[in-house]
């Protein structure tokens, strides 16, 4: 059973259309920058992945999982959608870190630095995986969805000190080398470059809509489909009973 | 007058598998309910979800005035559970276990002492760690555990089994004193015969719903003198026919 | 709550005195990892010595996930969550009672991990108010987070795996400001921890608070 419908289909080719801008603004019309030359068109991938990822999609999750939690609130649409978001969300910071790592080569000469944003970025993607595989944990649903919540709101209360201890780490070892150059990670942005980075950024926000709206779906075809399972299951568990009473019905 | 547990149209699930399919019970306090049944009926899952220990998907349910859906953490605090699993702690001794197990659940010390020498622990044995005891002896512990914490509601699923005949007197023995003080219990056994002559009631479980009286009847096996088919005063002293429920 | 847990504490600790699995098998492996760390850093004496706050921290956050899985295993073995919750006892009491367990056989732990350093990495405890006031507030922060996953974790049939996977990277700040505190501390530079201090302070306020707040929540389904 397909999972398009209405909205899925106006989203999707929103996307396509934004994306394709996108990459024309990206690939052509913007300036290569002052100091990076060519390479700092990696970062209209770059940059709109990491808010998706960061911002966007675990604070979704985030939320969700309280709206979740909270007695007043419950309902399987917010466990639905903090599952279905935090997805998306691990899939776009990997290939955050992904991209971060092959722009950081030709930049500064090495996959990787232990620069704090990259690394809480690094300790956050890890504190998602055990979310999903919390998530992922065989049993009875109800029970995986409530735990896999908690952690959420853990991982969300985490983040800030994660990321101000690693701030202080890294600051203490001030100017070691040209990889802590700030102006290399802060890029000068001008006129078309801000403009495409913008125009990336909704993109991928309309990009993250999309397949929100086509996970959610998954999710709520799989419940169905347990739904219907369960309808049959009831009756055969009644049948059960009737089988026994009209079997003692029988003898004299 | 109260009733202790009242369910009505309960359905539980275990993963996709509903155990309890659209159970309607009433226990009135005081009362020494006998749950029968075959394997896989749902005796166990009716008797935990009475502990509050298990999410009821629909249905009403009150157990000792709390709401079964909405508190089920009050309900604990109330009942004693004896289980098939027998919640000890190896390392620790006999009476180190039954004094956790009271003051857990805001009884003293005194009443640890107490249910341990009615089960006839107090010798020897208190000092034994738990790990070391013999299956019927662990048996014995556990429904001291319960017994410690002077419960309301006691739920015992299949407390003979496991026990010598000794311990089956010493529990039959316990179960009459409680009732007798007040509490309610609800027991869950394949030995009918034995269970039943503690019993006020008794009701029979079968494909997660509670069988009328014409099934209990036949599950309960004949005894050799008289014949197999229900009187009418024996249909009569059970529970009405309960209807199916669609939930 | 405060008398529950110190019930569900004092059960734990007496499990613990009886069935020795702290001291039997967890320090040894304690002691094992900093041998382990030698062996696999060299033995340059300057290496180890630099090193040693560091490597002392991650020898107790190994050995602390042991701890915490033991202290949900000797909830009756296959459902940790059934006993806690029959028991009638308050949530947030037996988060901080098990917790509060787990802090007392941390910092025995750690006593013998200290000498452990001074002997094998040769290294000398200077401030010794700023290293044991550091190392017990890092310590509550450990246990409180560790027994809050641990909870997540317990009566799964996956715990073994699933538990250092949640657990290890909502260390990371604790592990990273405990081990600049024992740097500083044994480097003879106290004057450095401060920030670390209350970044330590700050993890072990939020994890407690969190813990007794979502422990309830934890136990509570199905």
């Amino acid at each position: 059973m397909p999972t398009r419908n209405g909205v899925t289909s106006a989203l999707g080719a929103a996307a396509i259309v934004l994306l394709a801008l996108t990459a024309v603004l990206a690939l052509v019309v913007s300036p290569a920058e002052v100091n990076q030359g060519d390479s700092v068109r990696l970062l209209y991938l770059h940059v709109p992945t990491a808010w998706l990822a960061l911002y966007l999609s675990f604070g979704v999750t985030s939320l969700a999982s309280a709206l979740y939690l909270w007695p007043r609130t419950r309902s399987r649409f917010w466990d639905m959608l903090a599952g279905a978001s935090a997805e998306i969300g691990v899939l776009f910071l990997g290939l955050t870190l992904a991209v971060g790592s092959i722009w950081g080569r030709p930049t500064w000469g090495v996959w990787w630095t232990w620069d704090p944003r990259l690394t809480s970025t690094a300790v956050l993607f890890v504190l998602y995986l055990g979310y999903l595989a919390v998530r992922g944990v065989p049993g009875d649903q109800a029970v995986t969805s409530k735990r896999a919540a908690v952690v959420a709101l853990a991982a969300f209360v985490d983040v800030p000190i994660i990321h101000q201890s690693v701030e202080w780490w890294r600051g203490q070892h001030q100017a070691a080398s040209v990889l802590d150059d700030s102006r290399l990670l802060d890029p000068q942005i001008t006129g078309t470059m801000a403009t495409t980075l913008v125009v990336a950024v909704v993109a991928f926000t309309v990009l993250y809509a999309w397949l929100l709206a086509h996970r959610m779906r998954v999710f709520d075809l799989e419940h169905r489909a347990g739904q219907e399972d369960l309808t049959a299951a009831l009756a055969e568990r009644r049948a059960e009973a009737a089988e026994l009473g009209s079997a003692a019905r029988a003898t004299p | 007058m109260d009733l202790v547990v009242r369910l009505r149209a309960v359905v539980s699930l275990l993963g996709r598998f509903p155990a309890l399919a659209g159970v309607d019970l009433d226990v009135a306090p005081g009362e020494v309910l006998v749950v029968g049944g075959p394997n896989g009926a749902g005796k166990t899952t009716l008797l935990r979800a009475c502990a509050g220990l298990v999410a009821l998907s629909s249905g009403e349910a009150t157990v000792l005035g709390h709401d079964l859906r909405r508190d089920r953490r009050a309900v604990r605090e109330e009942i004693g559970l004896l289980g098939h699993a027998t919640y000890l702690y190896d390392d620790l001794t006999v009476e180190e276990n039954l004094r956790f197990a009271a003051r857990a659940a805001g009884a003293g010390v005194a009443d640890a002492k107490a249910a341990l020498d009615r089960l006839g622990l107090g010798g020897r044995l208190r000092h034994v760690a738990a790990n070391r005891l013999s299956a019927g002896q662990r048996r014995r512990v556990a429904i001291a555990a319960v017994a410690a914490r002077r419960p309301r509601l006691w739920l015992l699923d299949e407390p003979h089994a496991g026990l010598d005949a000794g311990g089956r007197d010493l529990l039959d023995a316990l179960v009459v004193e409680a009732a007798g003080e007040g509490a309610t219990v609800l027991l869950a056994s394949h030995e009918l015969d034995r269970a039943s002559t503690l019993a006020g009631r008794t009701v029979t479980i079968a494909g997660g719903l509670i069988a009328d009286g014409l099934l209990r009847a036949e599950l309960r096996p004949a005894p050799a003198a008289s014949s197999a088919a229900p009187s009418p005063g024996q249909a009569a002293t059970g529970t009405a026919p309960e209807p199916l429920r669609v939930p | 709550m405060f008398r529950d847990a110190v019930l569900v504490a004092a059960k734990d600790l007496r499990v613990e005195a009886r069935s020795r699995v702290a001291t039997n098998q967890v320090l040894p492996f304690a002691l094992l990892v900093l041998v382990l760390f030698a062996f696999a850093l060299g033995t340059d004496r300057g290496t180890l010595s630099a090193a040693a706050g560091g490597l002392f921290w991650l020898a107790v956050l190994f050995s602390a996930m042991l701890a915490i899985q033991r202290s949900f295993g000797i909830e009756a073995a296959d459902d940790a969550r059934d006993a806690l919750r029959l028991s009638g006892l308050d949530a947030g009491g037996i988060f901080l009672g098990k917790a509060g367990a787990i802090v007392v056989q941390l910092l025995l732990l750690e006593v013998v991990l200290g000498a452990g350093i001074v002997v094998l990495y040769d290294v000398q405890l200077h401030a010794p108010l700023l290293l044991i006031g550091s190392t017990v507030l890092a310590t509550a922060g450990l246990a409180a987070a560790g027994v809050a996953y641990g909870m997540v974790a317990a009566g799964l049939r996956v715990r073994e795996t699933l538990l250092p996977l949640l657990v290890l990277p909502a260390l990371a700040p604790l592990l990273l400001a405990a081990a600049r505190v024992a740097d500083a501390a044994l480097g003879g530079t106290p004057g450095l921890a401060a920030p670390w201090v209350r970044l330590l302070a700050v993890f072990t306020t939020v994890y407690v608070a969190f813990g007794v707040v979502a422990f309830g929540a934890l136990l509570e389904e199905s």
